[in-house]
């Protein structure tokens, strides 16, 4: 779980941490996706894994769709989050109304056995592989995007839009492929979910809280960074671990959790873990060679 | 009928959403900061006056100061202790913070009270005096008098009072007002405790026909939401209008459509606006 939502921070991260759009509404990318692929391999027995790639490519076009909405009329910093949250919960009322007549109690995935075509297993060990691959993947393709020069152009965007429009960059175009590959990325990270926990339910992958917790290792771990979402979703599950097994847990005790823990980070390490982590690690190395 | 019904329901509602409103745009135009926090506090309002009456049966009405001043101060302090080392942060910072406060806030409540929802019963509200073949539910009846009375004092306090003056100084204008001597940071708290405070009185009154879950405040800041950027983002009047305007066209709707669509309409206008007037109804574009 903690590579799956390092998987899913890198993704945002793109979006969010590169090119500036803060995205509160990731889960609409992530249901998508995770419906997709499931919806699919129900009704006409479609590989998920095929799903998966479907699942991207619907996630890119509500990428679009959305972006081309909200950037085309200029929505910026919270303006573009609210709508980013609206668009997901949008999705999220949709789905449940669609989903409640026919599946009230969730949509469950039926066993075939576990091949590799059916991205089923039930060695758990698998699906880590699986991730991991996501992962290395998604990190590589972050930091090659990163260096070239759409990498560049992001953060000219995130850093001062206007200055590099006056520039030439062509921010809207930009910023809408900053969201297609973060959408798209997303989308597949629903489908491995869903496939993980072979059942479905709207709340689960359409809620406020996924979208909250697809940044929250991003946000933690240091926004606009390639190692960020891995350090954040590190340090997020292992608390999250540790507060379950020491303290008798309630339901939204982790939510909590994770609202003190965003709390301290924006007041106290704006910058982001990693960065903090930076800090003194920079002091020690000055301090050792002199 | 069922349209009258309907139109007096709305309207009712619409002076609820009011108050919240008004809250949440006072933080705002002073601030900048959008108070995502703004539903949660609300919850916490409806506990205290849901508290007050079961243990020491004290009428919802009169807990309402209760409530009222418990968020006032629960504002000054969240405003001293987490929102005022964010005020120079970027924007998104700020929003992930209060969003930080109500998960905070909205699962602490979970832990103290459980998810079941809770309801104030006062046998005098029972009835529902009907008017022209109308049934008027004289709780909301009392909230939707009481919400507009609030939002009128508040409004004469930011417009007549020497204090006001300086508030809506800041809005307009920061360092104009820091020119003329204003206390910025007294004004910020200020500012933030009476949104609270508003937002409580709000829960205070929705209390008694509105059972309380420690997520009930999604249902409301969502509204808001939509109130504050229909009404125009900082605009007072607008606010108000607006608050009627949705109350009535969301129980107009209701008549015709299934209650899971209302939501999905509450969206698309909120997205509507914010792509086509982000300036709001009413206002004039900012520059």
């Amino acid at each position: 779980m903690i590579l799956f939502f390092a998987y899913i921070g890198v993704a945002w991260n793109i979006l969010g941490g590169y090119a500036g759009q803060f995205s509160f509404g990731h889960a609409a990318f992530f249901g998508l996706g995770a419906y997709t692929s499931t919806l699919l391999h129900l009704h006409y027995g479609v590989s998920p894994w095929i799903g998966m790639l479907l699942g991207g490519l619907a996630g890119v076009l509500l990428g679009l769709l959305s972006g081309f909405l909200s950037f085309r009329y200029g929505l910026r910093g919270p303006y573009f989050a609210l709508v980013m949250l609206a668009f997901a919960e949008m999705l999220r009322l949709s789905f449940e109304t669609w989903m409640s007549k026919s599946h009230p109690l969730g949509l469950p995935i039926p066993l075939k056995g576990t091949s590799l075509l059916d991205f089923q297993f039930k060695d758990k060990g698998r699906y880590f592989s699986i991730v991991l691959v996501m992962l290395i993947a998604a990190t590589f393709l972050c930091h090659r995007r990163v260096r070239s020069k759409i990498g560049a152009y992001w953060m000219a965007i995130r850093d001062n839009e206007d200055a590099a429009e006056a520039l030439g960059v062509n921010a809207f175009a930009y910023k809408l492929l900053a969201m297609a590959i973060s959408a798209s990325l997303t989308a597949m990270g629903g489908t491995f979910y869903a496939q993980y926990f072979l059942t479905l339910e709207v709340n689960d992958v359409f809620g406020v809280q996924i979208s909250v917790e697809i940044l929250l290792s991003a946000i933690i771990g240091g926004a606009g960074t390639v190692f960020g979402p891995l350090v954040g979703a590190v340090a997020l599950q292992l608390l999250a671990e540790v507060t379950r097994v020491y303290i008798r847990a309630f339901s939204g005790f982790d939510l909590m959790v994770y609202g003190c823990v965003l709390i301290l980070v924006i007041i106290f390490l704006p910058q982001g873990l990693l960065a903090g982590l930076r800090r003194p690690y920079r002091a020690l190395a000055r301090a050792l060679s002199t | 009928m069922l349209i009258l019904q309907a139109l007096l329901s709305g309207l009712l509602n619409g002076g609820i959403y009011s108050l919240v409103a008004v809250g949440l745009t006072l933080i705002f135009g002073v601030m900048r900061i959008i108070n995502f926090a703004h539903g949660s506090l609300m919850m916490l309002g409806m506990y205290v006056s849901y508290w007050l009456f079961v243990l020491w049966g004290v009428d919802p009405y009169l807990s309402l100061i209760g409530s009222a001043s418990v968020l006032f101060v629960v504002g000054l302090a969240i405003e001293a202790a987490l929102v005022s080392p964010v005020l120079d942060a970027p924007e998104h910072d700020q929003l992930l913070l209060t969003l930080g406060i109500s998960l905070v806030i909205e699962n602490l409540a979970l832990f103290l009270w459980r998810a079941d929802p809770r309801i104030i019963t006062v046998p005098y509200l029972a009835v529902a005096p009907m008017v022209g073949g109308v049934m008027v539910s004289s709780p909301r009846l009392i909230a939707f008098i009481v919400s507009l009375a609030l939002t009128a004092v508040l409004f004469f306090f930011l417009r007549r009072t020497d204090l006001g003056r300086a508030i809506r100084a800041i809005a307009q204008d920061r360092e104009g007002a820091l020119t003329v001597g204003i206390n910025m940071r007294r004004i910020y708290a200020l500012a933030f405790g009476i949104g609270c405070a508003c937002v409580g009185a709000a829960g205070g009154l929705v209390a008694p026909f509105y059972p309380v879950d420690p997520y009930v405040g999604g249902v409301f800041v969502i509204t808001a939401f939509v109130v504050v950027v229909l009404g125009g983002m900082g605009n007072f009047v607008g606010a108000l209008v607006a608050a009627l305007i949705v109350g009535l066209a969301e129980s107009v709707a209701a008549v015709f459509i299934p209650a899971a669509m209302k939501q999905i309409v509450m969206y698309t206008i909120f997205v509507v606006v914010l792509l086509f007037r982000p300036q709001g109804l009413f206002g004039a574009r900012r520059a």
